[in-house]
């Protein structure tokens, strides 16, 4: 594309077929294959809905990470965000039906309150490492910690739940949909759509690759660093809010374990999609790709009984290392 | 500009670690040692043990409770050193993380000559505690299994959701196994659902998939139950099946007390029990009052008939 600002990418020699390319489609190739083979229901489009549905979260919380990865940094506080926005959101929501009563304004105003919320703190994040000169993963492992232990605090170390009348009325927003097409996976597709014009169509997308590839290259071609870095934040907080927006009408609960270890999930499905994690080199559809297969293998283990589920974190982790050995072709260079 | 907010940062951080506790004279100290609320059960038990600081601080003027939670094993060691070393504490209570490496740093607070007592999760020796307040865990799954036999008629095909892989989770799955042995009950599959509503919603919606006939559910635990709940409505196989979790979650008894089909019990394994080990140590600290060296929680059926008797609308969990 433009080698220019993508050296990483350049300096590879393309033999024709570019695994780091499509490895994640291969891999997630194979895994639909084995999913068959373990059982047909596998194929089921109830599954395929389920399975789907169910990656939107952390696969739009991912196409953030992608941004945020690419320009060199990392977000660890995303799972604690998305809980501490749940939670918030919730809290709003039941507070205002005594006033507003139960009705589409008070969850039009939830949802502004987690955007507002993951708005802000992308602001924090950003600002810190930038402003405040630290490294992303300090300031997002401090953030982390305090979103965690303030929904844990909100909730009386307890769950929030969410009044029945409004959660009634907010419910569809999960379980419904068009066409057979639930809305958090035409949610988690535009996203993912947005996330790619942005990531290889701008200016932006741009300027993200360039500065994680050589922070001080970037500066010299009188790229504004801060400011792209601040954004990418930004961008991170505004995909946590949406994927809290259909979150919340899935179980109508937030407590201090929603959203547990999110944040590694997501930096895995960018990873495995193919985006480097030192930066430099991001690839959305691949991440879209990382997300569903981590939901896939969870899948899987649940419609075989032949592994013993003492096994699922080995399982997990052997296709994880052998999807993404795939992709950086290894193999074929020896 | 900077600088500045970097040395702000740095004075407010120091403030917050700062000694909070007073030296209080001539005060005797209880330690309470639990896990933090990483899970809903744990988050009802620190409720409970903050409702009976306050009852116990204001029936008892000299009496002076510590809390500490911790998020695993090793800070919980860390947390016991402190209380000894630091806080000066005369007794503890403590709910161990997992009972055998808890052992020994529970054992040198003993050595320390602190009143020790054990809540939920025995120590591998005994010994060492002087009073032990638990629930019942084989039994929980005993009765599970009883109830579950009874309502099927003896046959069936169920599935099970377990919790967080550990020694309580292992010993409800054994009894449980163990009593629905010998009748026709056969569990079509069996996965992980650790203790959350978000795994226990997922695990059932795979496990609907897979089977196309499930007579019950035994989610183990109310937060899982009510993840299962979700995935069977979406499914549209309300009619189906009945599920049988457990703790005694306020929304789940609330259920059991509607009459909801859905979910026709609900197994005890009550939070609440660190409240009542607190209250036993402070009385016998306090007022020297004698104690039995057990006090056993039964693991109660909550039915339509008696779950009144156990609904707290005002607990967090």
């Amino acid at each position: 594309m433009t080698p220019s600002v993508m050296p990483e990418a350049a300096r590879k020699p393309s033999s024709g077929f570019d695994l780091k390319l499509y490895g994640p489609f291969l891999a997630l190739a194979a895994l639909i294959v084995l999913g068959t083979i373990v059982n047909p229901v596998f194929l089921s489009p109830g599954n395929i809905g389920n399975v789907l549905t169910r990656t939107a979260f952390i696969g739009i919380i991912a196409v953030g990470a992608t941004f945020v990865i690419t320009a060199g940094g990392i977000d660890l506080s995303v799972g604690s965000l998305a809980a501490f926005a749940s939670g918030v959101m919730i809290v709003v929501m039941n507070a205002l039906v005594g006033s507003m009563g139960a009705g589409l304004p008070v969850i039009l105003v939830g949802v502004l309150v987690a955007l507002g919320l993951g708005l802000a703190a992308g602001l924090v994040n950003g600002l810190l490492v930038t402003k405040g000169r630290m490294e992303a993963f300090i300031v997002t492992l401090g953030t982390m910690g305090i979103f965690r232990s303030l929904v844990t605090y909100i909730a009386d170390g307890g769950t929030l739940s969410l009044n029945s009348e409004i959660r009634t009325i907010y419910r569809p927003v999960y379980y419904g949909g068009v066409f057979g097409i639930s809305y958090p996976i035409l949610a988690f597709a535009a996203v993912a759509l947005v996330g790619a014009l942005i990531m290889y169509r701008t200016r932006f997308g741009r300027h993200c690759a360039a500065i994680g590839s050589s922070e001080d290259v970037a500066r010299y071609s009188a790229i504004n660093v801060d400011r792209v870095k601040l954004l990418a934040f930004v961008l991170q907080g505004i995909c946590v809010a949406i994927a809290v927006v259909i979150y919340v009408p899935r179980l109508g609960s937030a407590s201090a374990t929603t959203g547990l270890l999110w944040e590694l999930e997501a930096i895995a499905a960018v990873i495995i999609g193919g985006t480097m994690l030192k930066g430099g080199y991001g690839r959305i559809w691949g991440t879209v790709v990382g997300a569903v297969m981590l939901t896939l293998i969870d899948n899987i283990l649940n419609l075989t009984g032949a592994i013993s589920v003492y096994l699922n974190g080995t399982i997990q982790g052997v296709i994880i290392i052998v999807a993404v050995l795939l992709q950086r072709g290894t193999v074929a260079r020896r | 500009m900077t600088f500045r907010f970097g040395l702000a940062a740095a004075l407010a951080a120091g403030l917050m670690v700062a000694p909070v506790a007073g030296w209080a004279q001539q005060k005797i100290k209880m330690g309470v040692s639990i896990p933090a609320a990483t899970h809903g059960w744990a988050g009802g038990l620190n409720w409970h043990a903050q409702q009976a600081e306050k009852r116990l601080e204001k029936q008892y003027p000299n009496l002076d409770v510590v809390i500490v939670t911790a998020r695993d094993v090793g800070r919980q060691a860390n947390d016991l050193e402190d209380l000894v070393s630091v806080q000066r504490i005369d007794a503890l209570v403590i709910l161990p993380f997992e009972s055998a490496p808890m052992t020994d740093p529970v054992r040198a607070v003993k050595q320390a000559g602190k009143f020790v007592t054990v809540v939920d999760r025995g120590l591998t020796d005994p010994s060492i505690q002087d009073l032990y307040v638990a629930g019942n865990n084989p039994q929980m799954g005993e009765v599970s299994a009883r109830f579950m036999k009874e309502k099927m008629g003896g046959k069936g095909d169920i599935v099970v959701l377990r919790g967080i892989p550990t020694v309580i989770d292992n010993q409800r799955v054994d009894a449980f196994m163990k009593e629905i042995e010998g009748t026709q009950i056969k569990v079509l599959g069996m996965q992980y659902a650790n203790w959350n509503r978000d795994d226990g919603f997922k695990v059932m919606q795979d496990f609907l998939s897979r089977f196309p006939k499930i007579d019950a559910v035994w989610a183990q635990d109310d937060d899982i139950a009510l993840g299962v709940i979700e995935a069977v409505k979406q499914a549209g196989r309300e009619k189906e099946m009945f599920i049988l979790g457990g703790a005694g979650m306020k929304d789940m008894i609330k259920r059991v007390m509607d009459k909801d089909v859905l979910v026709p019990a609900d197994v005890l394994y009550p939070p609440a029990m660190i409240a009542e080990a607190m209250e036993i140590t402070a009385r016998h600290l306090v007022e020297k009052a004698p104690i039995q060296k057990e006090y056993i929680i039964e693991a109660t059926l909550v039915t339509p008939e008696n779950a009144a008797k156990y609904y707290y609308p005002d607990s967090p969990f």
